[in-house]
């Protein structure tokens, strides 16, 4: 019971978070990726970044159990996967989790991403034994592991790193580029000036 | 107007490590897999079975790794499944407290109408289409933006790192070329 209270609080919690930075509306995903405006990069970036420092921060001080990390196996899929995902996020302006919280907000052009979503896992469901038996789903650089060792993840370390300091410093890293990124990397439109977002 | 984004980035990275402190990294993707295992399973009700163990699948995919899948999808009620559902309520709830959305926008963002146009039709093809694409790679790769680019590289997985490369490799080329107008 306590589980399902957690994931109520929790999802809810990712959910208006999602919503309130602007990542359930495909303007601004779009916005982000063609180069014009860089204001949800900065927001992930940042996230990710705070994610890291307060998880390994916590951990060195013994108030998060390692435990609790879930690291995800790296093999020639995840890079073919992450192609097709990108290509489809940006066509569509929405990914899983997006999709589902946008439609949730009124946008009915993603309850067609869910439908046409819930079509692509199934057919992922029955093709899965091919790209199995192709050896494209086989663990590459140790499968399982951090780019340190994290001391008592379980998860073994692509280099003799640190793992809990190397998470700080990379989170730090993310931060540092967050706030170094400019606001748009492509060149303005001429004759109008570019949307800004308030800061 | 979204949340600046030094408030918003500290925001979600504190639901990220909450969600890490508590119970486990954030993911989204498989719940998909779930929903259609569980559909598949009222029509064809032979997909699912009960062991002395637990459960296992006539798909591959869902009796892969002791059956986890399958048993997620015979007992919905668990943290993942009801994560997605409450994300979904949060959302709404955000978007009511913030005043909704646009009946324009509901149909069509603003940035597709000036790229191409208001009929609504090709929106939808697109996001439908869209959504086939990401659901199929995010399987393939065994995450999606929430649980690989986000979760992963937030506890420095080498597999988030090859995903975002990827996710992005694609993406930035694809949205240059699909968004050229501005709005």
């Amino acid at each position: 019971m306590t589980t399902i209270i957690l994931a109520i609080v929790i999802g809810a919690a990712f959910g208006a978070a999602l919503d309130r930075i602007g990542a359930t509306n495909p303007n601004w995903i779009w916005r982000m990726l063609n180069l014009s405006n860089l204001h949800l990069m900065k927001t992930i970036l940042l996230a990710i970044g705070t994610g890291s420092v307060l998880m390994f921060g916590g951990q060195m001080l013994g108030l998060v159990d390692v435990g609790h990390m879930s690291v995800k196996a790296a093999y020639a899929g995840v890079f073919i996967g992450g192609l097709m995902l990108g290509a489809g996020w940006a066509a569509s302006g929405f990914c899983p989790g997006t999709g589902v919280a946008a439609a949730a907000t009124g946008r009915k052009d993603a309850l067609f991403f869910i439908a046409g979503g819930l079509l692509g896992a199934a057919a992922y469901m029955l093709s899965y034994p091919w790209w199995k038996s192709a050896g494209l789903l086989d663990d590459m650089a140790g499968g399982k592991v951090t780019l340190g060792a994290v001391p008592d993840s379980g998860y073994a370390g692509l280099t003799g790193l640190p793992g809990d300091v190397l998470g700080i410093v990379l989170g730090l890293a993310f931060i540092a580029v967050a706030f170094a990124l400019p606001e748009r990397l492509r060149r303005a439109p001429q004759g109008r000036a570019a949307e800004m977002p308030a800061e | 107007m979204p949340l600046n984004w030094k408030t918003g980035g500290v925001l979600l990275g504190a639901v990220f490590f909450l969600a890490v402190l508590l119970v486990k990294p954030i993911g989204v993707s498989t719940q998909f897999v779930i929903l259609d295992a569980i559909i598949g399973d009222i029509a064809n009700p032979a997909l699912i079975q009960a062991t002395e163990e637990g459960y296992t699948s006539s798909n591959a995919y869902l009796a892969k790794s002791g059956g986890k899948y399958a048993a997620n999808a015979a007992n919905p009620l668990n943290y993942s499944f009801v994560f997605v559902l409450a994300m979904a309520l949060g959302a709404f709830l955000s978007a009511r407290l913030r005043g909704g959305v646009g009946a324009a926008e509901r149909t069509a963002p603003a940035l597709w109408r000036a790229n191409f146009g208001d009929a609504p039709l090709g929106r939808y093809a697109v996001a439908f289409l869209g959504g086939f694409v990401v659901l199929y790679g995010a399987r393939l790769a065994g995450g999606c933006t929430s649980g690989h680019m986000m979760s992963g590289m937030m506890q420095t997985a080498l597999s988030g790192y090859i995903f975002a490369a990827g996710a992005f490799a694609a993406a930035v080329p694809t949205a240059i070329l699909m968004y050229r107008k501005e709005a």
